[in-house]
């Protein structure tokens, strides 16, 4: 067969096709992984965090991976799962982008357009029983309207006013509801940086696949803000009184 | 053209004796019958201008765009059939949307215009169809800096500094040969492009008309954008001062 158009089984469409290659296969695990990402609305924005880790299992495999995507001038996503259906994804984002600014019609796709076209590609693909193994959090500013949506490899959404994924939901989000729910409108920048940090060092003491490297966003009207990756100060001296930690 | 109608000017599929495809020659045609179409490849980037022919007072302003985008980075300016033009920006997309996905970069304009240029020329082989009445200008900056191409309905491209085609390229190519585009900045290139789009319009033939800007520089992100109003607004005033200037010149001469 002509090299250029040999078949390779990645590429053959529908089951009929691939019947030389034995049955049908799909993702039945994510490989390399990231982990919580937590995000919250506050008085200028929304607020979004998540470190820089892709790990492959329990190995820390890639330590400077940015796992929070501006997507456009008034929207980020912030991303968990794993990293391969990460990055089709964003190169499919980045296509709609591209298709919006072609069109050049003076309008921007805003932040509840880019959630539905992601939450219509998540159902899309698990209705396919062929999900990509994520959980995304968008967030921006529409119209002056904070928003901030919750989507899965289920295809399942949500919104709310603090959101997280993974071992986020188990550990940040309780936080989240003591501190941030029903007070959005009154939590300062300053205010919302120390609850990301707090939330995101329980999750570096809590969560062994979280890393001290990371990565804090902002949307606000004026704009979408990826900070550099930094680091929180920890005080591993507690670990000792521990009852039931380690040993 | 002392051989229209012998018989060898219906088909692209045939050759008239003199070694002529007439078909073409004619598509060149529908291009020469539109309004100006200029770019200028200057030293920070590249600017397009259209002279777009209004054919009524009822037009919403800005409206029937004639200068597109086609994957954010290059800017694609048309002189000729606008029908033809938006299969042709359409087809530019979906080579650098194949493109990007399959090389996850930029599409070079090199690359973009040759694969044009191979298009508009398969409509130049068969019987069954007729070739392209455009010609598209490319516009873009990549890795190798500020670049621009031509690509005609025979499916020629070239790359150029400064290039025109449509009803007023004789006087826009003189006025292009004038300037020097090296030493040009793009501010400078958007205001002798209003001012050469100007020059090339007929009052005679064309009563309404519209200057459309763009550009790719710096300014609007190395992508390619129409330019801001202001500078639009002043390119526009430029061109007409600069024409009364002329204008003067010419009545003055004739007192003397």
């Amino acid at each position: 067969m002509d090299p250029v158009s040999l078949e390779l089984p990645h590429t053959l469409r529908g089951p009929q096709a691939t019947a030389g290659y034995g049955p049908t296969t799909r993702t039945t695990q994510p490989i390399v992984t990231g982990t919580s990402v937590v995000a919250f609305k506050y008085k200028d924005g929304i607020m979004m965090a998540a470190d820089c880790l892709a790990s492959y299992g329990s190995l820390a495999r890639f330590r400077n991976e940015n796992r929070l995507m501006k997507v456009n001038e008034t929207t980020v996503l912030g991303v968990s799962g794993d990293m391969g259906d990460f990055q089709h994804m964003k190169h499919k984002l980045e296509d709609v982008m591209t298709h919006e600014y072609d069109m050049d019609d003076g309008q921007a796709l805003g932040t509840k357009s880019v959630y539905k076209c992601l939450s219509n590609i998540m159902y899309g693909r698990r209705t396919n029983i062929n999900p990509l193994w994520n959980s995304f959090i968008v967030g921006g500013v529409d119209g002056g309207e904070r928003v901030l949506g919750y989507v899965d490899l289920y295809g399942t959404t949500y919104m709310a006013d603090s959101l997280a994924t993974g071992f986020g939901k188990h550990l940040a989000v309780p936080i989240l509801r003591r501190r941030v729910e029903g007070r959005a409108d009154e939590i300062t920048e300053e205010e919302a940086v120390a609850i990301m940090d707090d939330c995101m060092r329980v999750l570096l003491y809590r969560d062994c696949r979280a890393f001290n490297k990371l990565r804090r966003a902002k949307v606000t009207a004026q704009g979408v803000e990826i900070s550099e990756p930094y680091s929180l100060a920890t005080n591993w001296s507690y670990a000792e009184s521990i009852v039931g930690y380690g040993v | 053209m002392t051989s229209i109608g012998t018989g060898y000017d219906l088909s692209v599929s045939t050759y008239s004796p003199d070694g002529r495809v007439f078909q073409v020659e004619y598509a060149q045609k529908a291009v020469d019958n539109s309004g100006t179409a200029i770019g200028l490849r200057v030293k920070d980037g590249v600017v397009l201008a259209v002279e777009k022919i209004k054919h009524s007072r009822l037009l919403v302003p800005q409206s029937n765009r004639r200068i597109m985008t086609a994957g954010k980075h290059i800017g694609v300016a048309s002189a000729g059939w606008m029908s033809d033009t938006r299969h042709l920006v359409k087809r530019a997309r979906d080579e650098a949307h194949n493109y990007h996905s399959v090389y996850k970069a930029d599409i070079p304009a090199k690359i973009i215009a040759e694969r044009m240029g191979m298009y508009v020329q398969a409509y130049t082989l068969y019987s069954s169809v007729r070739p392209f009445g455009v010609s598209t200008i490319l516009a873009c900056v990549d890795k190798d800096g500020p670049q621009l191409y031509m690509v005609e309905p025979s499916g020629q491209f070239v790359g150029y500094r400064g290039c025109a085609a449509g009803k007023g390229k004789q006087v826009a190519k003189t006025e292009i040969e004038k300037l020097k585009l090296e030493e040009l900045t793009v501010r400078e290139a958007v205001k002798e492009a209003a001012r050469i789009i100007y020059a090339a319009h007929d009052e005679a033939k064309d009563k309404l008309f519209e200057l459309e800007l763009s550009w790719v520089c710096a300014e609007s992100g190395m992508l390619h954008a129409h330019v801001p109003q202001d500078v639009l607004a002043d390119a526009i005033q430029h061109a007409e001062r600069s024409l009364d200037e002329d204008d003067d010149d010419e009545m003055e001469d004739e007192d003397l």
